[in-house]
């Protein structure tokens, strides 16, 4: 774990209340491939803990929703604020583990977690099948920068529950029973309801689970963040938010 | 300029301790910072079943400060006893703090029996003062009787110096003190957190899993100085004093207050250099303010028969 300052030099809104924000800083604590970085929002007594979206040496890449009052406040820096960011937190995806053909699905900004290693994976020559879902169409602002991915043999498609775009319904409608040959690997990242909906779907399919969880501190002191797995209580902020998802137990999420 | 302090014969470089559920066991901090700088720590609340704690989620947030609802997760006593405190022994060689949970006057005992034999503890803090797990816990710390029952088992299994740690959601935190202290306690910590609540504007459900959870952070500094000098003016044994401590002005305004040895509890978690921090700031505070000797000015500003409150610096 590391703590920097960053300077905002990007921060706009995407629509359907998302909002991308650049940060220019010490990346070298970030990997961009399904972490997170903790934020301090100077009006808020805790930190904000949010994916990355993506990185390169020396700026990244931050995705979030305004939902609550501290994204709400994030939502109002300008260019040239400087950020207070504890970087090198938890565990991400483990892009070694995908197989040839990773299967990859993100519930609405849930979306966000996955493209950095969408991209990783297209550039290893893995060709991941991509499957987003959203209420309805003005929310898939994300859905073109994973489109491009396409030229490098990734695909995408998409299902949304008013059927404005793609497929309507779910995105596990658009998993077939035969999902295990097809596929050598799923990860993802959405609603809770959505990730249990895919471990019911795919058991026969190895997979990485991202999870969200109220935090306390995000670097593993707190234990606010506790889910329950296999291998014994788990931190969503240290042993997470990736986990494996046969490790899950959905009965202490 | 000194520092120094002493809790029961376990002397202290500096006053500035990290509170228990804030650090841990140690590790994660260790990575940050030398934690030799500190005091010493309290760790984890222990009990001597592994506990896996509350339902998600357990954290919410209020102004100036912040709710937990863990419910005294942790891998229980013999795990911490053969894996965290051989780990730490090699980051931390000071003498640290057991802060030990239970749910009966048995389950105190025989965690407090283990932890007699560990070389690497320096006291025992007994938390009677959890306001998160739904028997035990808590109730053995709201009234007098119950409070210096769990004290009086304790220190029938240790040599050790025992603290009790107090809850704060009583109406007369001294009358708990006077009983622990007559049942033998060596010493006292307080605050623990106060019961609050939260709920979910767009569900109109309580925000955390239990319901309930307990408030911390600077929201509830006033309040542990008001107890902390009460329970100074109750008894003489040493008090760590904790609750909303987030600079070394905190720190020694609390122990003006009647505290010998200060926890950092919450603002561990929002800055985890707090404690180092702290302790740096502490010597730059005290030559502003014009204190010598840190020890000189504990209780200062509690009241008692024929003293006037203040300090005056021993050299001027």
């Amino acid at each position: 774990m590391r703590q920097d300052i960053f300077i905002v030099t990007d921060n706009r809104a995407l629509g359907a209340g998302l909002y991308r924000m650049d940060l220019d800083g010490d990346t070298r604590g970030v990997r961009g491939e399904g972490d997170f970085v903790n934020l301090s929002v100077p009006e808020k007594y805790l930190r904000r803990p949010i994916s990355v979206y993506r990185v390169r040496p020396g700026r990244m890449t931050i995705v979030y929703k305004s939902v609550g009052e501290g994204t709400h406040h994030m939502a109002q820096w300008a260019p040239g604020v400087r950020a207070d960011v504890l970087t090198g937190l938890g565990t991400g995806y483990d892009a070694a583990r995908s197989g040839e053909k990773p299967l990859l699905i993100g519930g609405g900004y849930g979306a966000a977690s996955l493209y950095g290693l969408a991209c990783a994976l297209a550039r290893a020559g893995k060709s991941p099948s991509v499957i987003l879902g959203f209420n309805s169409a003005e929310e898939a602002v994300l859905l073109k920068d994973f489109v491009e991915l396409r030229d490098l043999g990734s695909s995408v498609r998409v299902a949304t529950r008013d059927g404005s775009a793609g497929v309507r319904g779910l995105v596990t409608d658009l998993i077939g029973d035969g999902a295990a040959q097809e596929y050598t690997s799923i990860y993802a990242c959405g609603p809770l309801a959505m990730l249990r909906a895919l471990a019911g779907k795919t058991t026969a399919l190895p997979g990485q689970f991202s999870l969200e969880a109220r935090m306390g501190c995000g670097f593993g002191a707190c234990m606010g963040c506790t889910v329950g797995t296999t291998r014994g209580p788990a931190r969503v902020c240290k042993e997470g938010p990736v986990f494996d998802k046969e490790e899950i137990l959905w009965t202490q999420v | 300029m000194d520092t120094s302090v002493v809790l029961s014969g376990l002397k202290l470089d500096n006053p500035v301790l990290a509170a228990s559920g804030t650090f841990g066991y140690g590790r994660e901090y260790a990575e940050l910072y030398d934690i030799d700088i500190l005091g010493t720590f309290s760790f984890k609340g222990t009990t001597l079943e592994p506990r896996f704690g509350n339902a998600q989620p357990r954290i919410a947030e209020c102004e100036a400060g912040m709710l937990n609802a863990v419910g005294l997760q942790n891998p229980g006593i013999d795990a911490v006893l053969r894996e965290e405190l051989p780990a730490l022994a090699s980051v931390f060689h000071k003498k640290l703090i057991a802060n030990i949970g239970g749910f009966s006057l048995e389950e105190y005992k025989e965690c407090c029996r283990r932890v007699d034999s560990a070389e690497q503890v320096g006291l025992i803090e007994l938390n009677i003062s959890c306001p998160n797990v739904h028997e035990g816990g808590m109730s053995f710390g709201t009234s007098p009787e119950s409070a210096a029952a769990v004290t009086a088992a304790a220190k029938s299994v240790t040599s050790k110096p025992v603290y009790v740690k107090l809850s704060p959601n009583v109406t007369d935190v001294a009358a708990i003190a006077k009983a622990c202290r007559t049942a033998g306690a060596d010493g006292f910590s307080l605050i623990n957190t106060l019961v609050g609540l939260r709920i979910d504007l767009r569900t109109g459900k309580p925000l955390l899993g239990n319901i309930t959870g307990g408030l911390s952070g600077p929201a509830v500094f006033p309040v542990a100085l008001r107890m902390v000098s009460q329970v100074a003016e109750a008894v003489d044994v040493p008090i760590i004093g904790m609750g909303g401590v987030s600079s070394a002005e905190n720190v020694i305004e609390m122990m003006m207050a009647g505290a010998t040895a200060v926890a950092i509890g919450s603002e561990n978690l929002r800055n985890p250099y707090a404690c180092r921090d702290i302790i740096r700031a502490l010597p730059g505070v005290m030559e502003r303010l014009g204190i010598c000797r840190l020890a000189s000015i504990i209780g200062c500003a509690v009241p008692r028969e024929g003293l006037i409150p203040g300090f005056r610096c021993e050299h001027q």
